[in-house]
């Protein structure tokens, strides 16, 4: 399980009906279903991905994140989870309004891209980091919008989306105390839980 | 031996005397219900598999009936041991439904009231009736609630139909390349299959077997219209392009050499009007123009609120009958009406036709989906 799904874990609760946006084999999902009760829906692309979250009897829905979401009624979920994907979609704020329709609260987290070893790897190399956290070269990436965590807090405040809380994941070894101090330099994960 | 096979099969008749009373308001005072099962009803009965069939379907749909035998059944491809619907699991269930022509209670049975066959006399049954009739033979064989019920096309219809007409009894939902309610395009194509029936000479108002003719030359029109919207655009040029028929002897009247799609339908239309009765035809293809889910004008939504049961929806890329819209117009329903559904839209060249054919893909989410049918 990814450290930031874990994370995520504590602010669902029990028996809430749960959205997961780009929900990939449905782990997190499962992991909700067992832990919270939760009713789960997950949204997902990917068809091995889809026939993976169908298998462990998850209710999966193909569609397009890219496409618009009308279908998923006004306030409809309790919370709407979009992990690791904002950076992937053509229109990064218009999914994280039509998640605010769909979801009375919203967790939504992505990669730092001001982490200081991007910043480094830009400022010395003069090159688009790859590494083994972001593996792909930049003309053949899923990513097409990178963000900061500073970024992200302009764009909130810009919509007027509240920011409930949030958590910040550091590299290996456990810097997340460094992370959560510094997060727009430390943090290679944020994680956001937000509302109207 | 195929190991993945039903085997040999034989079909079973039930006799039904309590009276059904249709949609239309019309009575079929007696029937009987041809069907085959596959697999062992448990003990709890609670292992039960519907499949409904489509519009020109039957109750064959796996194994053979004899050794030599050149076809299975229609969709064998999904149903045997170790298949989607694996019949080490599950006792599954498929009939004729009322109207037919392939042993249950159709137009070309006897009317008891007259003596005479039924013909075009034979009352109009609607989807909500061949639900109603399934249930019938659901207690016949005691099965109270059934694990699934599995149908495309009009198939997947009846499966809705059952999930609220019967939601009590019916746990999961399986509509494959269906939908809400027929297009005026797809009603277009019906009316058209009809036309070219009731046109025929032969027709003689739908007394041709009284009469002693039939309207073969109706039928195959019509089938060859139907054949069409089964298949994509890419199917037919991949399986036939321009290509002309290659022997000679095959000329038209003027000396033409003809296309080979040309040749494929005219088999595919006379091998269908020597095999279905055009009755049954007319019929089928009004109870699907017809099907209008919840009841004629019902809000999906509200009508989906009634079910208890969870959904698989699944369409194919290049299908224009049933097409994907279609299916996600199913699936949006659902989501309105929160219920529980799963969602996938398998890429396929084949068009309409894709349900019945071995996509992997397709096969592998009906597996994984049925999985969590418990028995």
């Amino acid at each position: 399980m990814r450290q930031d799904l874990t994370h995520i874990l504590r602010w669902i609760r029990p028996g809430a009906r749960v959205l997961d946006l780009g929900c990939g084999n449905g782990e997190f999902l499962a992991l909700l279903r067992a832990q919270r009760d939760a009713v789960v829906t997950g949204i997902e692309i990917d068809p091995d991905a889809i026939t993976a979250a169908i298998a462990r009897g998850l209710s999966i829905i193909e569609q397009d994140l890219d496409s618009p979401l009308q279908n998923f009624p006004d306030q409809s979920y309790d919370m709407v989870v979009m992990a690791h994907a904002l950076q992937a979609v053509h229109y990064p704020d218009q999914v994280l309004e039509e998640m605010l329709r769909i979801g009375r609260e919203c967790v939504v987290t992505f990669p730092n891209f001001g982490h200081w070893r991007c910043r480094l790897h830009l400022a010395t190399r003069g090159r688009m980091p790859v590494s083994k956290f972001m593996p792909y070269s930049w003309y053949d990436t899923p990513n097409i919008h990178f963000c900061t965590v500073r970024d992200f807090e302009t764009l909130c405040r810009q919509r007027g989306i509240r920011i409930l809380g949030r958590d910040m994941i550091g590299g290996e070894g456990g810097q997340s105390k460094l992370a959560r101090q510094w997060p727009n330099l430390f943090a290679t994960t944020a994680i956001y839980h937000i509302s109207r | 031996m195929d190991t993945s096979s039903v085997g040999i099969v034989s079909p079973r008749v039930e006799h039904f005397d309590t009276p059904l009373r249709f949609a239309t308001g019309s009575e079929l005072p007696a029937y009987d219900l041809i069907f085959e099962t596959y697999g062992e009803l448990n003990a709890a009965g609670s292992n039960a598999v519907l499949i409904c069939h489509a519009l020109s379907g039957h109750h064959h749909a796996a194994g053979r009936h004899s050794e030599d035998e050149r076809k299975t059944g229609w969709w064998d491809v999904c149903i045997g041991p170790g298949k989607p619907i694996d019949t080490n699991r599950f006792f599954v269930v498929s009939l004729n439904n009322l109207g037919g022509c392939h042993g249950s209670t159709g137009p070309t049975s006897i009317n008891p009231a007259t003596g005479e066959v039924w013909g075009p006399e034979f009352p109009q049954p609607q989807v909500e009736d061949w639900v109603d009739a399934q249930a019938r033979l659901a207690d016949r064989l005691g099965i109270d609630c059934w694990a699934a019920v599995i149908g495309g096309s009009l198939g997947g219809m009846q499966a809705m139909t059952w999930s609220l007409r019967y939601p009590d009894r019916v746990r999961h939902c399986v509509a494959i390349a269906a939908a809400l309610k027929l297009s005026a395009q797809n009603i277009a194509f019906n009316e058209i299959a009809r036309r070219a029936i009731i046109s025929d000479p032969g027709w003689c108002d739908g007394h041709y077997l009284r009469e002693n003719t039939l309207p073969a030359q109706g039928l195959a029109l019509a089938r060859m219209v139907g054949h069409i919207t089964y298949l994509s655009d890419n199917a037919m040029a991949s399986r036939f392009g321009r290509e002309l028929q290659a022997s000679e002897g095959d000329e038209d009247e003027d000396g033409r050499r003809e296309f080979q799609v040309e040749s494929y339908l005219r088999y595919q239309g006379a091998r269908f009007s020597t095999v279905f009765d055009a009755n049954t035809y007319v019929l089928m293809t009004r109870a699907l123009d017809h099907f209008d889910l919840g009841g004629p004008g019902a809000d999906p939504v509200d009508a989906f609120r009634r079910s208890q049961c969870d959904y698989l929806v699944l369409s194919f890329s290049t299908d224009w009958r049933f097409s994907p819209a279609r299916s996600r117009e199913i699936v949006d329903a659902l989501l309105a009406a929160e219920r529980p559904v799963s969602y996938a839209e398998i890429v396929a060249d084949e068009g309409h036709d894709a349900f019945l054919l071995p996509i992997p893909r397709y096969l592998a989410v009906l597996d994984a989906y049925l999985q969590r049918v418990v028995t």
